[in-house]
Parts: structure tokens; C-alpha cells; sequence
């Protein structure tokens, strides 16, 4: 028998587990879903625009009844469960009917706080929760004039704006002095409050409620200070509560919500919890950004696969009221070691606060141009360092020349043929049209449909704010972005399992990480080789079928299915005869162009697929190798010319560059990984824009990296300098040592060391002797099985099959012409 | 006028890979997945023209490799959004080796 799974709270966070669970273990439980309200579960979000009049309630559903049944889910709808009984592993619900569990779910939300003044159980006075209570404003707005909204927080602001709509007179009456005071300071409170009382809102600042007064119904609100105003509607927005009781009752250990672990497991190891109603290291959380984020863990450990962390996220919110632009993220308040950068434009009126602390970005305000809100979040989210674009934080990523990521607002008066994705021609109009017609919810959804931000990603920061433009509350910025669309794992959840359960082949990750689709994609078959060859060097075996053919055929694919051939010059020097065995390999095969290259080698462009055996072997021949320059892997260490000539040269790049590149070929790294070295700072090897750069001076080597040449230009970092050329070897081999161990498939250096911040770099790899020797020593140990010439390999008769048709056929009579000799 | 061609023997194609069959009018491309399905397509992207055989087999598809189109092996058509056919070949296989209906 299956075991019994009941779920108590039919909303947001627990439906969402159960969504997660069935795509994991669809057959592992009997569900059973009890919910108070009388529905399915709808979109709370949108409870606003409802109110507003903008939305009807049928559009916020998200689970109709038919879906629970489809999914062989009990649907206990309209029943409240009053108790828990964990000796008997019964629950009670309202109508006195009993049902056991194996498992339990607690989704229970949380509550509307209602302020115990005399008069608060008066007919007229509710929370702002539930679809019933935009119901009962909606009807009380009909028939009444007076309203008065107790709290000007978000929720409260909101409801203001919403019942303003209908045409009541709004009193928003709030305890301090300013609006949401938490999130903004006494200016940007002033600012806000005065653009909602152009909207014909009324504010009662400083107001301590006493009593609400009424006889059937509710009449009035009396303040301490005597102060009296009358009401046919009071909405108390003064908070919320976690909805514990429950729990409590049942001696689960609660403090101010439902205490659970990094695993969303409560005291009690049968009974998970998710949503407004846990408490998770000591944070509670009201967004539903964190909540799905924590049904996605919580799911995990339901279907017993039992990896998943929850470690607790960083939370934004956007206030829905239309017309005022608000954006906060993070923690906006500081404390003793942060400080605050404040930027006010009371004229313009835009306001914005960021709070800084070690060179990270911590949380963010902004009012009245919230443009950069979302790039704000990424950073803080990402936990970059920020130290080098601090002095330029403030006037947004369009100021530090990140091209292609405008804002929300600006996103919304683009035009509709304005492109957006130059890669693949793909215009704001299409996407917006895409995400409306299909219902596209997810940027991946949007990249496989439009194309948009599928190649080059330059316009990924783009279309993410048309989306959250164009669907609104509902678009949640996924925390962690899942590996392909095969997966629900992120690239680092999926490198932690191979290491730690010690997986070495691309069918046990897939088979024990619950893989979609049986042979993956084309995104994740890559992925999972670098990882498992950087993981276990020597013991995973490389899957050529997961490569992308210019690895697999070890040169380059053209338009026209010729390739390129690339031999290695080691540090951009030939001899004489090198160059003549090219010459000559150049003649024999007829190869149509022969290329200097921007990498200091020598290119042979449009030689046939079947040549690329025998054109290697005559390159073998002359001791010329692969020169890599098709693969995620190191390319080519470019020299200048250097102290043996040059007149300025201070130290030996040629050799320097040879040695490097003698020690590092071969390794397969997240994405391509170039070295320079230059005998002066004059820096004619350009080593300032590389992944790994070595700049000689007078009696020292000056380390630097994560710089880029390409499509977006990236000066590297300076990381350290050094005396001797053996600490230039091993600082580059534990450099890179860390970008394979650290870095995400296909992402460069420049992005990774923005993304963890130079810091995390030096205190490995400089401050560290130990570590870096450590990190140096995996990188040569990995390097033993790397440094062999995949030319050579490739020319043995198994792989040459792949170089030669299977046959050859003539069509005029379908017949066989005999293959040439030697060819098969 | 049709006739079943002998190309050689399953085991001749990679899994989860893909062998040319070279005619005078053009490539045809043999695939042969995981699950040693095989199918016969022209050579030849709905795109560009990239040379599917080159491209990377997943399920019963291929990606191409010049601007990673997926394209369909039964029925040869792109995968929308995307949109297009490559000219497909019967194919079977009988006692491991393979052949295609021309
Ligand atoms: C051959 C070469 C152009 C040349 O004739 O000079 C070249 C050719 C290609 N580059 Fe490059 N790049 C070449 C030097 C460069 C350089 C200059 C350098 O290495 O000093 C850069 C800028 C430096 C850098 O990488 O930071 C460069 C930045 C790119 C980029 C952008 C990378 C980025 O991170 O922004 C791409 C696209 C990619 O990798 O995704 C790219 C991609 C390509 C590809 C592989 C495009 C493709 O996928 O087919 C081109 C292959 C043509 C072929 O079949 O050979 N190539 N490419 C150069 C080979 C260097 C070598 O000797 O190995
Ligand atoms: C007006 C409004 C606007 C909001 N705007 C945003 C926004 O813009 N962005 C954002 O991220 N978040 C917003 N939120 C917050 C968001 O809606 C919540 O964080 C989310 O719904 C919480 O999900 P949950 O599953 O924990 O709780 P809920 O969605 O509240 O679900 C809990 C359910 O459990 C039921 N229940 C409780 N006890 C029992 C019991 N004993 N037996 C049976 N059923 C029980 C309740 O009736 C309820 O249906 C907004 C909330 C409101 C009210
Ligand atoms: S710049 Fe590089 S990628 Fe672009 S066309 Fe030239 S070689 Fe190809
Ligand atoms: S030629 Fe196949 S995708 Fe462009």
C-alpha cells in the first residue's frame, strides 16, 4: 500500500510542494489536501488587482478541482483540521472526521494580525488575506462610503489603493510617523505619502488605535489622543502572524513559527512544513520567492531523495500599486558595520538607499526609478564583490556599461519593434507575444520559444524584466537556476552530488539526480562531462557523444561542414621546419586559406572531415600537436618578444610562456581559458585581457586575471606578484585549478571572479600557501591524464570511423561504389 | 522506383551518434539512439544546411551543430518554435545491419 501523505493548507507554498513532489514521485503517496478555504488554491498575490478590479478571482486560480482529481489528490476542501494526533498519526478535521498519515505536510500560512481593541470582533472589521475579505470589501464599498485601513505597510497601501478605486473615502492610519519606516527613511515616507494623497488617500500619522466603536456594525475608530474618525470598513494591515497553533497544540516545537531545518523537517521527523508558517533559522519569510524555494527543497527530501538544502534567501518586493514605482530587497536597514549610500531627488522624486557592507551589496531601496531593482537583487544575490564599481553603484548598471539591461520601466516604454535580442533578431514585441499567448512563465521558457537570450545571453538581464513586466507578481526570479530544462538542479547542487557520492558517469548522475529525460539535452550532456572529468581526472571516462563535435573532432565546424586545424605553437614561437611541415600539409590537402590567427598561431581554414586524420598524422609527424582552439579548455599562451631582444624586455616571456603552456595544455576547464605574457608593462602580449596574465617587471611577475577580449570587454584583476618563475607555474596551475573546481560550465573567468569576488580568489590562492600548493597539486595530478595529444588519439582505426561515410552509394540505380582502399 | 540498401552494421554507428551515408545527390545521415532506434535524414539543417550528422543526438533528436536547432529524427522536422524539415529515409534494421529505402 502506498503510504498516506496529508497536506494541511491549501495555498501557496504547500500546493506548490505537492506540484514539485508529483514531478519527482508521482506514485510514491496518497494525497490528501485539507484547506479552510472553500477553493482550489488561487494566486494570493493577485488579491490586489482583484480588489483593484483589474483581475477577477477566476484568473488567480492555480489549481482547479479537476486538477486535484487528475492527480488522484483528495481535495478536502471548505475543512478546517482542528487537531493533530502524532501517537495515533491521525488528524481531526472540523466535521469530526478522522484520517492517518505516514507523512504530514504543514502549510498552514499565516493570519492577518487583528489588534485585541475593544470592538475588534465588530461586523465590518477584517484582515486582508483571503479571497473572502476583498469579497466582503468589495460588497461593504457598495453599500458604504467610510473606510479606514489600519497599518500603511505594503499590504496596507495596497488595499488603500484598491477600495480608492471603488470610490470609498480611505483613511490609511498608521502608528509612526512616516510610511513603511522600515524600508524607508523620513524623505522617501514623505514622498510616497504625498503621491497617494494626490490620489485622494487620507493619512492619520502617529495614530494609536483605542477602540473601534459601532453597535451592529462597525461606526467609528477612536484614537488615543481622542482624535475620532467613522468607518463602515476597517481593514486591520498591521501584520501577520504565522498560523501555528495547530502545531503547537500538537507539541511540534514552535518559537514564532513552526521551527524546521534545512531540510523544511519540524521536531517531528513524519511531519515537514513549509510557507508563512515556518520559522527557518530564526528568519520567517512573506514573499513567495523563498516559500517555492523551500517546496523545492521540501519536495526533495519528500520523494526520499534527500539532498537538497534550504540555506535561506534574500527577498525583494515590489509594491503593486499602479502609478507609484517602489522596489526594496535585502536588509535595508543595516547594522553597525554597514553603512548606507543615499541618493535623493525630491523634485524628480526618486529615492534610493543601498547598503553596503565588505565590499557587498546588502539591500536596496529604491523609490520612483526602480530601474536597476533587478540588477540590485542579482548582485546581492550573487554576493559579488562590488569593491570596483562601487563609486558607480548608485547610478545603475546602464552607468558601469553593462550593455542590454535596461530596467523594468524602461523595458515598458520600449517600443514593440525595438530589438532586444540582436543574436537572433528577436524583438520586445515577440517576446511579449510569446509569454502572452503560450502562458510562459520562466526565462528558459522564453529562450526556448523566442530565442530570445539563447545565444550570446547579452540580453538575458532584458528579457527577464520584459517578463516580470508582462506577468507580473506572478514572475518569481528563480534563486537558483536549474542546470537545463532536464533538471530542477542547479549547476552547483548537481557538482556537489558528483563529489559527494562519488558518481563517475553520466547515467548514475542522471539516474540518481532523477534526470527528465533519459540522455539529457544538448545544454546538459557537456555540462555533466566537464564536471565528471574535473571531479575524478583518471576515473571518469570521457563521453565523446557528449561533446559538441568540435571537441569531439578536435577542430573547428564552418558554415560550409569543412573544419579548421590549429596546430599548437607553444608560446606563439615556430621553427622554421614546423612552419614548412604546415606549408606542406597546406599544399597536399589543398587547403583553400591559411590564417594568422589573433592567438599567435597558424590557422588552416576548409579542410574536409576526412582529411583531418591524415592531415593530423603529417603534423604529428613534424612534432606538432592539437592546438585546442575549438575547446572549452586552454587555448594558447601568447608571448611578446621579451628580454632576449627586445630593448625594453625585463624578463624571459618566450620561455616563461612556453613553460606555461607546456604545463596547462590539454586541461579541459568550464569555458575556454587564454594566458599572455609580457616582458614590461608596456604589455604587448595584451595580457591584461585574459584569463590568466603574466606581466614581467624588474626582477618580479606581476599575476592577474579574470580579464576578458571578447564581447564584453573585461581588464583583469590584479591578483599578486611574485619573484620566481616556479611560483608563476604554480600560481596559474592553482588558479586554475579553482576556476575548474569553482566555476560553472561555460562560464569564463570574468564572469566567475565577478560573480564570487577577487577575495575569495586571493585568500585561496595567495594568502594561502597550503591551499594553493593543495589546489596546485590537483591540477597536476588532473594534467597527467590531459597532456596527450587528441590528434594522435584520434587517428587510431575505432576513431577513424567517424571520419569516413559508412558508405557510398550512387542514386541514379541505388548501388554501392566499393569504398577506397584504406578508407574504411 | 525504391529499393532497401545495405549501409553496413549497426554497431558501425555510434549510440547516441550519428554515420554519413555519402551519395552523389548529398549526405544522407544515419542515427542511432540510446535505445538503438535508428533514422535516416538528409544531411542537411532546415536552417542552414549545417550537417545534422554532426550535431548531437538526445532521445529522438538531434541538435544541429551550426546554430543548435533541434531537429525531430522521425519525422525531420525542427522542433518549434523553430520550423523547417530535412528530407527523411526509411530505415530498418534486420539481423544488426542497416539499410535505407531509396
Ligand atoms: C581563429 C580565431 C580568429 C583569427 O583568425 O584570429 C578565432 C575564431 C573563432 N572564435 Fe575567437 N578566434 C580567435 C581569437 C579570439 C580572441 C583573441 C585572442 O585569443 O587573443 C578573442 C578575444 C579574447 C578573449 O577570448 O577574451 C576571441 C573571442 C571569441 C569569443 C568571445 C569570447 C568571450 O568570452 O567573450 C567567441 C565566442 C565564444 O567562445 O563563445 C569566439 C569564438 C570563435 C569561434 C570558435 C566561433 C565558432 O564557434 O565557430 C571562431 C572559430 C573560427 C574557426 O573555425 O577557426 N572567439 N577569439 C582566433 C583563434 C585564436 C587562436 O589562435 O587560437
Ligand atoms: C493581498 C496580498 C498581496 C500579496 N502580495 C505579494 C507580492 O506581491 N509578492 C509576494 O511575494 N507575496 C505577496 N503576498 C504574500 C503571499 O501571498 C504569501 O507569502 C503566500 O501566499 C504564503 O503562502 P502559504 O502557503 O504559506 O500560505 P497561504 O497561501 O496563506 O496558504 C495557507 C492556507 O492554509 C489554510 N489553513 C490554515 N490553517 C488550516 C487548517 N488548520 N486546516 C486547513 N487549512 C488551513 C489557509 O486557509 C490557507 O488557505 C501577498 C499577500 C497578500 C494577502
Ligand atoms: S570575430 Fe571570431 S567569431 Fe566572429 S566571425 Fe570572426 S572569427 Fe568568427
Ligand atoms: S544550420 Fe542547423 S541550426 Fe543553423
Amino acid at each position: 500500500m502506498k503510504e498516506r501523505l496529508i497536506v494541511i493548507g491549501n495555498g501557496m507554498a504547500g500546493m506548490r510542494t505537492v506540484e514539485e513532489l508529483l514531478k519527482l514521485a508521482p506514485d510514491l503517496y496518497d494525497i490528501t489536501v485539507f484547506g479552510e478555504e472553500p477553493h482550489g488554491n488561487y494566486n494570493r498575490i493577485l488579491l490586489s488587482p482583484v480588489l483593484g478590479g483589474e483581475l477577477s478571482f477566476e484568473e488567480t486560480l492555480l489549481h482547479r478541482p479537476e486538477w486535484y482529481a487528475e492527480n488522484g489528490i483528495t481535495l478536502r476542501s471548505g475543512t478546517r483540521v482542528e487537531k493533530i494526533d502524532r501517537r495515533r498519526r491521525v488528524v481531526v478535521a472540523a466535521d469530526g472526521s478522522e484520517t492517518p498519515y505516514d507523512r504530514m505536510l504543514l502549510a498552514t500560512g499565516s493570519r492577518p494580525v487583528i489588534l485585541p481593541v475593544a470592538g475588534h470582533g465588530l461586523p465590518g472589521v477584517i484582515g486582508f488575506r483571503t479571497i473572502a475579505d476583498v469579497e466582503t470589501m468589495i460588497d461593504a464599498s457598495q453599500r458604504f462610503h467610510h473606510a479606514v485601513v489600519i497599518g500603511g505597510g505594503l499590504l496596507g497601501l495596497e488595499a488603500a489603493a484598491g477600495l480608492l478605486k471603488h470610490g470609498m473615502k480611505v483613511r490609511v492610519v498608521h502608528l509612526a510617523e512616516t510610511l513603511m519606516e522600515r524600508q524607508l527613511d523620513e524623505t522617501a515616507g514623505r514622498m510616497l505619502q504625498e503621491n497617494l494623497e494626490s490620489r485622494g488617500v487620507e493619512f492619520l500619522m502617529g495614530a494609536k488605535t483605542r477602540e473601534i466603536i459601532g453597535r451592529k456594525r462597525v461606526q467609528g475608530v477612536v484614537f488615543e489622543d481622542g482624535r475620532e474618525v467613522s468607518a463602515d470598513l476597517v481593514v486591520m494591515a498591521a501584520g501577520v502572524r504565522p498560523e501555528k497553533e495547530l502545531a503547537r497544540s500538537a507539541d511540534i516545537h514552535c518559537d514564532r513559527g513552526v521551527v524546521v531545518d534545512d531540510t523544511l523537517q519540524t521536531f517531528d521527523p513524519r511531519i515537514y512544513a513549509v510557507g508563512e508558517c515556518v520559522q527557518h533559522r530564526r528568519a520567517i519569510y512573506g514573499l513567495v520567492a523563498p516559500l517555492f524555494e523551500q517546496a523545492r527543497v521540501c519536495a526533495n527530501h519528500l520523494a526520499r531523495l534527500g539532498f537538497a538544502r534550504y540555506t535561506g534567501s534574500i527577498t525583494s518586493t515590489k509594491l503593486k500599486v499602479t502609478g507609484v514605482d517602489l522596489f526594496s530587497a535585502g536588509d535595508f536597514t543595516g547594522n553597525e558595520h554597514s553603512e548606507a549610500i543615499v541618493f535623493r531627488d525630491p523634485a524628480r522624486g526618486v529615492y534610493k538607499k543601498l547598503v553596503l557592507e565588505d565590499d557587498h551589496l546588502r539591500g536596496a531601496v529604491l523609490y520612483g526609478d526602480t530601474v536597476d531593482g533587478s540588477w540590485y537583487f542579482e548582485l546581492m544575490r550573487g554576493g559579488v564583490d562590488v569593491s570596483a564599481f562601487r563609486d558607480d553603484l548608485m547610478f545603475g548598471r546602464a552607468h558601469i556599461g553593462d550593455t542590454g539591461h535596461g530596467g523594468g520601466t524602461s523595458t515598458a516604454e520600449m517600443a514593440d519593434d525595438a530589438q532586444v535580442c540582436d543574436c537572433n533578431g528577436v524583438s520586445k514585441g515577440d517576446i511579449v507575444k510569446a509569454i502572452r499567448s503560450q502562458g510562459l512563465f520562466t526565462l528558459e521558457e522564453v529562450k526556448k520559444h523566442t530565442k530570445a537570450a539563447a545565444s550570446c545571453g547579452g540580453c538575458t538581464g532584458l528579457v527577464e524584466q520584459i517578463l516580470a513586466a508582462t506577468v507580473g507578481g506572478e514572475y518569481t526570479h528563480p534563486d537558483r537556476k536549474p542546470l537545463c530544462a532536464c533538471t530542477d538542479f542547479s549547476h552547483d547542487e548537481v557538482r556537489h552530488a558528483i563529489r559527494e557520492q562519488h558518481l563517475i558517469d553520466r547515467e548514475s548522475v542522471m539516474k540518481g539526480l532523477d534526470w527528465r529525460s533519459p540522455d539529457g539535452c544538448p545544454t546538459c550532456r557537456p555540462a555533466l562531462n566537464y564536471y565528471l572529468l574535473a571531479a575524478w581526472p583518471g576515473e571518469a571516462v570521457d563521453d565523446r557523444q557528449s561533446r559538441f563535435v568540435n571537441e569531439r573532432v578536435h577542430a573547428n565546424i564552418q558554415k560550409d561542414r569543412s573544419y579548421t586545424v590549429v596546430p599548437r605553437l607553444w608560446g606563439g614561437v615556430a621553427t622554421p621546419d614546423e612552419l614548412r611541415a604546415i606549408a606542406d600539409a597546406a599544399d597536399k590537402y589543398a587547403v583553400p586559406l591559411v590564417k594568422l590567427t589573433g592567438g599567435q598561431r597558424i590557422d588552416l581554414v576548409g579542410v574536409k572531415k576526412e582529411q583531418l586524420p591524415d592531415i593530423w598524422g603529417d603534423l604529428n609527424n613534424a612534432g606538432l600537436v592539437s592546438g585546442h582552439a575549438y575547446g572549452k579548455a586552454l587555448r594558447t599562451v601568447k608571448t611578446c618578444i621579451g628580454a632576449q631582444f627586445c630593448r625594453f624586455g625585463t624578463q624571459d616571456s618566450i620561455q616563461m610562456g612556453i613553460d606555461l603552456e607546456k604545463m596547462t595544455w590539454g586541461s579541459w576547464t568550464p569555458h575556454k581559458f587564454k594566458m599572455a605574457v609580457s616582458a614590461c608593462p608596456r604589455n604587448c602580449a595584451e595580457a591584461t585581457i585574459k584569463d590568466f596574465g603574466v606581466v614581467g617587471i624588474e626582477g618580479a611577475w606581476e599575476l592577474h586575471v579574470g580579464g576578458n577580449g571578447g564581447t564584453k570587454v573585461r581588464v583583469t584583476d590584479r591578483l599578486c606578484r611574485v619573484e620566481t618563475a616556479t611560483e608563476v607555474l604554480e600560481y596559474a596551475g592553482a588558479f586554475m585549478q579553482l576556476y575548474r573546481e569553482e566555476a560553472r560550465y561555460l562560464e569564463r573567468t570574468a564572469p566567475w571572479v565577478e560573480r564570487i569576488g577577487l577575495t575569495h580568489i586571493r585568500t585561496r590562492v595567495v594568502d594561502d600557501a597550503e591551499r594553493r600548493r593543495e589546489l596546485y597539486e590537483r591540477f597536476l595530478e588532473s594534467q597527467r591524464y590531459a597532456r596527450h595529444d587528441p590528434w594522435a588519439a584520434n587517428r587510431t582505426p575505432e576513431q577513424r570511423l567517424e571520419f569516413v561515410p559508412m558508405q557510398t552509394l550512387s542514386m541514379d540505380a541505388p548501388t554501392v561504389i566499393p569504398a577506397k582502399a584504406g578508407s574504411q | 522506383m525504391s529499393e532497401w540498401i545495405e549501409v553496413g552494421p549497426l554497431e558501425s554507428i555510434p549510440q547516441l551518434g550519428a554515420r554519413v551515408v555519402a551519395t552523389d545527390q548529398g549526405d544522407i545521415a544515419v542515427f542511432r539512439t540510446g535505445d538503438d532506434q535508428v533514422f535516416a535524414l538528409d544531411d542537411a539543417c532546415p536552417h542552414e544546411g549545417g550537417p545534422l550528422s554532426q550535431g548531437m543526438v538526445y532521445g529522438t533528436r538531434v541538435a544541429c551543430p551550426l546554430h543548435n536547432w533541434s531537429i525531430e529524427l522521425s519525422t525531420g522536422e525542427a522542433v518549434s518554435p523553430d520550423e523547417g524539415c530535412a528530407g527523411r529515409h526509411e530505415v530498418r534494421v534486420t539481423n544488426g545491419r542497416v539499410a535505407i529505402r531509396l
